[in-house]
């Protein structure tokens, strides 16, 4: 069992309030995730062509502050640093690839959570409402989240199995459920030179999509062809800068509800995460069909 | 109203609320329950046992009135997945839309749903009746064993799969039938069954234009030859 919890704001207005309108969502999925949560948020992309990247410091005590210099002594420019606890987020006109190089051979002990324009993100193991006091997640401001609860069934509870995974830029995926064949899908991918960072089934479908992206599908292509690819029971829930989309398998055995109105669209696994939101008395409740995609544009 | 108890689940805790309904409602000589804010809670009114007519205002979590004997539960909103599982008697009435296994197992008594009902509605039916206004999820009396479905809409695909002594009675589209189910000619009793049903229900519409979906039994015994072919 996971929870999944997804919030697009169409008026802008509420955009400041993301944080405080998706916590109770989050923590309202507790009981189908007690063991660690994730939240993506996607913001105005940052300025100047600059890239966003949220890192993770997996083994040890963070300490931020000797990394953003010695990251200053190896990358040209400015970079803009917010450290909370193990999580932090750069901002910076580097090179992605090159930082992530760096990393790995400077920083082994840090994982990159995500690269992107647009994309903040943010996991760790422990309870939803722990993880949304440890990093202020209440308090995020931006357009839409794609977030998760995570009652792990097939792979270790670390903060590197919990969702959201991403890949690529600005492309991000929770998934309640469990794929039969990811290994399958792992070994059509890694001779083309993509790379996985856990053994959880859910990157196998992340990045099965991101490589078709990359192909030059869209998203709602890329999930068609997933249909036949990706083998198992999912609810999937996906973000990138411009969309959000949801989608289940045929057999739709894990829930998943959308309430929308003139204001948001809002999703999670069941209706009491959506039932605190304003005007959700009079907003469209349904549940999304097997194999029928939803979107929604930023 | 006089016996009639209040009770929001924005303040009651649904544990108290339920217990109520189990164990003092009868003392108290409460026949009438009103239970507002069910914000998605679960198992809101399961296990009752008693003649209540309870009222829910919002929409359901998993399981409202499961196991349910007896009580009449309207719901003025949607349900979760498995409303009604495994009634006994009594009645339940669903405003909106119904999520997945409405009805599942269910022994005995009605459950109305007037919008549409999710995948695997009333799978393993035992003998309830479940009227449908809307249409039906794929897997729709998966292994029904008794008891009757009308769906005044369409029903997914495998409807019957498997079925045993359940009638289904459809009005719509069938997307496919499941393996070992048919469709039968409708008889008079079966044009009583669906009007019956339909009233019960209150739901407007001429039994004439409904199909009977029945197992043509050939899953009743072994058959050597079949190659597990379906």
């Amino acid at each position: 069992m996971c929870g999944i919890v997804g919030l697009l704001l169409k008026e802008p207005s509420l955009r400041e309030k993301l944080g405080e309108l998706m916590a109770p969502m989050l923590i309202g999925m507790t009981s189908r995730g007690p063991d660690s949560a994730g939240v993506a948020i996607f913001t105005e992309p940052a300025k100047g062509g600059a890239h966003k990247i949220s890192l993770f410091w997996g083994e040890g005590s963070a300490d931020w502050t000797r990394l953003a210099q010695e990251f200053a002594a190896q990358f040209d420019g400015k970079h803009r640093w917010m450290g909370t606890g193990q999580h932090a987020t750069i901002t910076t006109k580097a090179a992605p690839d090159e930082i992530r190089a760096w990393l790995e051979s400077s920083a082994p002990q840090i994982y990159v959570l995500s690269v992107g324009k647009s994309i903040d993100l943010y996991k760790d193991i422990g309870a939803p409402a722990d993880i949304v006091a440890r990093y202020g997640l209440n308090e995020v401001q931006g357009t839409h989240v794609v977030a998760h609860t995570r009652m792990a069934t097939e792979s270790a509870v670390t903060p590197a199995h919990a969702h959201p995974f991403t890949a690529g830029e600005d492309f991000c995926l929770v998934h309640n459920g469990s794929l039969s064949n990811p290994h399958l899908v792992r070994r059509k991918l890694e001779p083309l030179g993509i790379r996985f960072v856990t053994d959880n089934d859910t990157e196998a479908a992340c990045r099965f999509f991101e490589w078709r992206m990359r192909e030059g599908d869209d998203l709602t292509t890329a999930v068609q062809r997933g249909f036949t690819e990706l083998d198992g029971f999912f609810t999937f829930l996906m973000g990138t800068d411009k969309e959000l989309l949801i989608v289940r398998d045929a057999f739709a055995c894990k829930p998943a509800v959308v309430a929308e109105t003139e204001d948001y669209v809002a999703i999670a696994s069941e209706f009491r995460s959506l039932a605190h939101l304003p005007g959700v008395r009079h907003a469209n409740v349904f549940e999304p069909k097997p194999e029928e995609i939803y979107s929604w544009k930023a | 109203m006089e016996g009639v108890k209040q009770f929001d689940l924005a303040v009651t805790p649904l544990r108290d609320v339920n217990r109520f309904l189990h164990r003092e409602a009868a003392a108290a000589g409460v026949r009438h329950v009103h239970i507002a804010n069910a914000d998605g809670a679960h198992s809101i009114a399961a296990g009752c046992h008693a003649p209540l007519d309870i009222v829910v205002d919002g929409h359901a979590g998993y399981y409202l009135g499961g196991m349910n004997m007896q009580a009449n539960i309207t719901v003025h909103g949607n349900a979760g997945p498995g409303v009604g599982e495994n009634m006994m008697s009594g009645t339940i009435r669903v405003g909106g839309f119904a999520s997945t296994a409405a009805g599942a197992s269910a022994h005995g008594g009605l459950l109305v749903i007037q919008g549409d009902a999710a995948l695997r509605c009333g799978i393993s039916l035992k003998g309830g009746d479940i009227v449908v206004g809307g249409s039906v999820g794929s897997f729709s009396a998966f292994m029904a064993q008794a008891g009757r479905i009308v769906i005044c809409g369409d029903a997914g695909d495998a409807l019957g799969d498997s079925l045993y002594e359940a009638v289904i009675y459809v009005r719509g589209q069938v997307r496919s039938l499941g393996a070992d189910a048919r469709f039968e000619p409708m008889s008079d009793a079966d044009f009583e069954a669906v009007r019956e049903l339909l009233h019960k229900a209150g739901i407007n519409h001429d039994a004439r234009e409904f199909r009977r979906v029945a197992s043509a039994k050939s899953l009743y015994h072994w058959n050597a030859d079949a190659n597990q072919e379906y």
